[in-house]
């Protein structure tokens, strides 16, 4: 990074520490907040749509749609989220790359399944093996909001669906007594009011999803975590700024990190509270 | 920021030619000196250097990339990478799953680490060593009791605060360790023979690629370029081709 650098063994005190922190290594991690941030805020549109979806199916009028929603909420919630991790993404690549295979391979007659190997040609695979990097990454991140907007989604839509069921009836009656239609019955009065039963319940889902983004690794997406573990850990000699095991340095800085991300959000959460609480009868 | 990411995960060495040519390296970066991540965020070490000549011998574009030591059979055989260049030990066991090809580390012994000023029996006490390695397999069958760990710079902090009385694993890691522990850590046993030597990790499907990365290996033991790399990267008395 900067010309005193170019020889760390040589250097000392502060400013051995200053070029330390400042490794191409260091600047990843640094970079890898920005990963965590990111993927909290893409996470949470398709989060909400498919809670929606699934509280909406939970409560349809027609029975296959209904069996619908309460297996994707009872399937998902009840699988270990560890074993979904390690199981969903490679399955949703496979099925991707086995797509890809059909449609621009048909020539090729050698099956996919070769023992343990699955080999689809070159030109279908996701991505490219000649595609930068980035693209790699990527590709990675979007399996990780897929998978992480399918199993935080299926919790949303019981947290909805609860909610939605909260709201005392006396509302909707009244509401429907006013000549309102059904649509303008669940837009205007159930919906509004429905925020107030939801909203700890999502709060809660939001703070796991905080804590659970250390499961990106997993995805092939390296974290914070990771960096601080790879980072914090003995390094001898053969790198350039040898040090002891420093992870408990790492480990108090994620510490930190996490509480104020937490920190943050509980406050934010408290306003929109009090905003969906406004003309509600609520004991606060 | 594309910059940002390329230069924090792995360095693409790929540039234009043809693209069935570019070969997907993958390695666990956390074991060094046969790879680790460097102060640049790059891929770096024994395997490193090995793995860029063998491409250059054999014509391909090869570029690197980590994976975890647990998942890196199965990522290898769903076809995230080609190859796994990461001090892998041929067993009979890994031989079924995938291919290896000529070995480019001759067998090489393996220590047992504990601390210089307790005393340790290797073969009753608690032993460290990481998942799915010959060495795992190896404290398993001694009778000791064997404590397992994802990465190896865990059994090493195992060993250091009392989890584990020693660790298992190749000298050649060790050794650096023991030598930069400032007298805290040293060998308390002899040396163990276990496992073939190391070699590359390739799918069964990918013969043609096997026979070009053996013809590399074969001829940079035959000009003695193996042997300089081998006693640049580990430490004096490591076994030579």
């Amino acid at each position: 990074m900067f010309e005193i650098c170019a020889d760390p063994r040589s250097l000392e005190g502060l400013t051995w520490l200053s070029c330390y922190l400042t490794t191409p290594k260091h600047s990843a991690m640094y970079f890898s907040i920005l990963t965590v941030l990111g993927m909290l805020l893409a996470v949470v549109p398709p989060i909400l749509m498919l809670g929606f979806a699934g509280a909406l199916a939970r409560r349809s009028k027609i029975a296959p749609i209904r069996w619908f929603g309460l297996g994707y909420t009872s399937i998902v919630r009840g699988v270990p989220d560890i074993v979904f991790f390690l199981f969903f993404p490679i399955a949703l690549d496979q099925a991707v790359e086995y797509i890809r295979h059909k449609i621009k391979c048909s020539d090729v007659l050698e099956p996919i399944y070769q023992g343990n190997d699955f080999v689809v040609c070159q030109a279908a695979k996701m991505p490219l093996g000649t595609s930068d990097q980035f693209y790699h990454e990527a590709w990675g991140f979007s399996l990780a909001v897929i998978t992480f907007a399918i199993v935080f989604g299926a919790f949303t839509a019981n947290t909805l669906h609860g909610a939605l069921n909260a709201v005392p009836k006396g509302q909707l009656e009244t509401a429907r007594a006013f000549g309102m239609s059904e649509r303008q019955t669940f837009w205007r009065v159930h919906m509004p009011q429905m925020w107030v039963y939801a909203l700890p319940g999502l709060s809660n889902l939001w703070m796991i999803l905080i804590k659970a983004t250390p499961l990106l690794f997993l995805l092939g997406v390296k974290d914070i975590v990771y960096w601080a573990k790879e980072l914090g850990s003995m390094k001898t000699q053969v790198y350039a700024y040898a040090h002891p095991d420093w992870r408990v340095w790492y480990f108090l800085a994620l510490l930190v990190f996490y509480l104020f991300l937490t920190w943050i959000s509980q406050r934010v959460f408290d306003r929109i509270f009090a905003r969906a609480s406004r003309g509600m009868a609520v004991a606060t | 920021m594309k910059k940002l990411l390329l230069a924090a995960a792995v360095s693409a060495l790929a540039t234009g030619a043809a693209w069935a040519d570019t070969v997907r390296m993958g390695t666990e970066g956390a074991y060094p000196p046969y790879n680790f991540i460097n102060d640049k965020g790059e891929v770096d070490g024994f395997e490193r250097e090995l793995g860029d000549e063998i491409c250059k011998r054999a014509e391909l574009d090869c570029t690197w990339v980590t994976n975890e030591w647990d998942s890196i059979i199965p990522n290898l055989v769903s076809g995230n990478y080609d190859t796994i260049i990461a001090g892998m030990s041929v067993t009979a066991e890994r031989d079924e799953v995938i291919d290896f090809t000529n070995e480019y580390i001759p067998p090489s012994p393996s220590g047992y680490v504990g601390l210089a000023d307790g005393s340790v029996d290797v073969m009753k006490g608690i032993i460290a060593a990481q998942t799915n390695t010959i060495q795992a397999g190896h404290v398993a069958a001694s009778g000791a009791t064997l404590v397992e760990f994802a990465t190896p710079d865990e059994t090493i902090a195992a060993v250091k605060n009392g989890e584990a009385d020693a660790v298992l694993a190749d000298k050649d890691f060790l050794a650096p360790i023991v030598a930069e522990s400032g007298g805290m850590l040293a060998f308390v046993s002899d040396d163990v023979a276990i496992g073939g030597g190391v070699a590359m990790g390739m799918r069964e499907s990918d013969g043609e690629l096997k026979a070009k990365m053996n013809a590399a290996i074969d001829s940079m033991k035959a000009d003695g370029t193996l042997n300089t790399m081998l006693a640049k990267w580990f430490e004096e008395n490591a076994p030579q081709w």
